[in-house]
């Protein structure tokens, strides 16, 4: 009678085990997933940008040194090798494209241009898309690195090596920076 | 928010386990009086609790979406609102892009349905599109979102077509009973007879048993799930002022939606059928959503961060509860920092400043936000009140930080702060 109740306890033991490792192991995969979002609309910011500077080019002619520093920004983020360099890139990318914006204001007919208007919709929406893309890996990653150190799953997690994430910090001091507006 | 989740499909499962038994009552006292054995409407029973089980189950977001009109559309017709779903998209982690479609109302509104969250829909009236600008266009898209993360459609949609259905079968019947009866009265066969006699207590007993169905669909609707849908999109946003602000504007406006019913109303983000309430503070068991007052004070005083702990905390200080309000997991995030709300994500004649409230009504009451001393902003700001202080109006400073300048003429006894909405006493001597 009793060897049924210790076998009926140790049963339920494992099933409760395996649930939390489960956990562990969707939460690190979703922690995954997330971050390769990051690159994906990363990816989606550099096949958008020629568009972008050719629509600029057709009306904007003097101003050529902005159009070329934001290809040669696109290409290095393109080409950038590890992450560090990648995270340097695209920072400069994304300021070489406010510069762009801001010299457009001075093009009314550029400005009103409906090429224009939609390809500076589909940036916004991506720098929208990167900074949420960024958000919810690290939402992920909270959400792991709870796992990994709430109690009853931190032993199962120390058991099977589930080590915490780290989160997507700016390194770049100048993006943290809100940019000021004078007038 | 797994406890959410998990209560929801609980109640999914209940509400067909009660049709069940309510639909084989019927079925066993109909098949006893009229075929003696019970079994027979038992069967008949069983058979209809399947198909609407499986048809509320498995069809009930397209059902719902015909029932409002509502079309899809494509990125093609609208990239914004398109970009603005996909966004939320990455922010809330769905595995797939929700559908989108559009309601040609002019009543600003919206709704979400799906029974998971691979197979959602949004829908957006043209009102609202107009309406809104892109934050809080956004702010109201995240807060359907989490409504389909937390299950809400799900159930929502279950209750929704299996009650829907058997209250308009009531109708049905109840039409049927008043209007249809002089045409079979000439008919003398006893097998006619017969079945005049079976619909006619078919009828009387769904007449019966709706408005009790009815009322099971208002006390399903619960305001605690459009607080924690609020809740979820000031974390997916990390912008609760943009829901906040959409819903000040959908609330506040007196337009009628067209196509609605009590059956589909309560999976709208504000409920469409208005009544002539003034502003109330508490929620009443009778309605299907919370205060749109409420809802909105929560948002506007989360101080400390836009996680769900800070939602949580709002919530409290707002209605005076004291237990937490959402469940634990939630609970267990970290206060989440609001990010800096660039200004460039929105194109420039959009924005709304972070901060600044500068709501006029009716060019009566002016709210602030505090510019740096010394700067050439709070030197005009310096002036204006100068000015305003020389024609006689009263300045109120609300907790909240807004600083509101009521004119000397204004009757109204009681002034809702335009950022928080808390109540301030007129300082008026007409009053």
């Amino acid at each position: 009678m009793i060897t049924i109740i210790i076998l009926a306890l140790a049963v339920m033991l494992v099933f409760a085990v395996a649930g939390i490792y489960n956990g562990l192991v969707r939460a690190r995969n979703a922690v995954k997933n997330a971050w390769s979002q990051i690159d994906v609309q990363l990816k989606r910011r550099h096949d958008l940008i020629p568009n972008l500077v050719e629509t600029v080019k057709g009306y904007a002619v003097h101003e050529k040194e902005t159009l070329e520093k934001v290809i040669s920004a696109r290409n290095f983020a393109m080409n950038a090798s590890g992450p560090a360099e990648a995270g340097r890139a695209e920072s400069a990318l994304q300021s070489a494209l406010k510069s762009l914006f801001a010299v457009s204001e001075a093009y009314p007919d550029l400005k009103a241009n409906q090429n224009f208007l939609a390809l500076q919709e589909e940036l916004t929406s991506t720098e929208n898309k990167v900074a949420f893309a960024r958000q919810a890996y690290n939402d992920g990653v909270m959400q792991y690195n709870n796992r990994t150190e709430v109690v009853p799953s931190n032993i199962i997690a120390a058991l099977f090596q589930f080590k915490p994430s780290e989160f997507f910090e700016i390194d770049n001091p100048e993006e943290k920076e809100v940019s000021k507006v004078r007038f | 928010m797994w406890e959410v989740i998990a209560l929801n499909r609980r109640k999914s499962v209940f509400l067909m386990f009660l049709m069940a038994v309510l639909l084989c009552a019927v079925g066993a006292a109909f098949g006893d009086y009229f075929t003696g054995f019970y079994l027979h409407g038992v069967l008949l029973a069983c058979t209809l609790w399947l198909i609407l089980s499986a048809g509320a189950y498995f069809q009930g977001r397209n059902i719902f979406l015909k029932i409002s009109g509502a079309r899809k559309i494509t990125r093609e017709d609208h990239p914004r609102l398109f970009n603005i779903v996909e966004e939320m998209k990455i922010a809330s982690a769905l595995p797939a892009m929700p559908g989108i479609y559009i309601i040609d109302d002019p009543a600003p509104n919206a709704f979400a349905a799906g029974r998971s969250p691979e197979t959602a829909a949004v829908a957006v009236t043209t009102g609202l599109l107009n309406t809104l600008n892109r934050n809080e266009l956004q702010g109201v898209i995240a807060h359907e979102i989490g409504h389909v993360v937390n299950r809400d459609t799900l159930f929502m949609s279950m209750v929704g077509v299996m009650v829907g259905t058997v209250v308009i079968l009531a109708e049905i019947a109840r039409r049927t009973l008043f209007f249809g009866n002089n045409r079979s009265q000439t008919r003398t066969s006893a097998g006619k007879g017969q079945a005049q006699i079976i619909i006619l207590a078919a009828g009387l007993a769904l007449m019966i048993i709706s408005p009790l169905l009815a009322r099971i669909i208002y006390l399903a609707a619960s305001r605690k799930r459009e607080y924690l849908a609020d809740a979820s999109a000031a974390v997916y946003t990390r912008f609760p002022e943009g829901l906040a602000a959409a819903l000040e504007k959908i609330s506040g406006s007196s337009l009628k939606m067209q196509k609605v019913n009590a059956v589909t109303a309560p999976m709208f983000i504000v409920n469409p059928i208005k009544k002539k309430s003034k502003k109330k503070k508490r929620d009443s068991i009778f309605s299907t959503h919370p205060s749109s007052d409420n809802r909105i004070r929560i948002l506007r005083s989360m101080a400390g961060g836009t996680g769900y702990m800070s939602y949580d905390e709002s919530f409290r200080r707002v209605t005076g509860h004291n237990r937490p309000f959402l469940p634990a997991s939630a609970l267990q995030d970290a206060a989440v920092k609001p990010e800096a709300r660039d200004p460039k994500k929105e194109p420039a004649h959009k924005t709304m400043k972070p901060g600044i409230d500068t709501i006029i009504l009716a060019g009566t009451i002016l709210a602030q936000s505090f510019p740096e001393p010394n700067s050439p902003a709070s030197k005009a700001r310096e002036t204006c009140d100068a000015l305003w202080k020389s024609r006689g109006y009263h300045f109120i400073t609300c907790t909240c930080g807004a600083v509101l300048k009521i004119p000397p003429e204004l009757q109204q006894s009681n002034i809702p702060c335009l950022r928080c909405r808390r109540i301030h006493p007129s300082v008026n001597p007409h009053n």
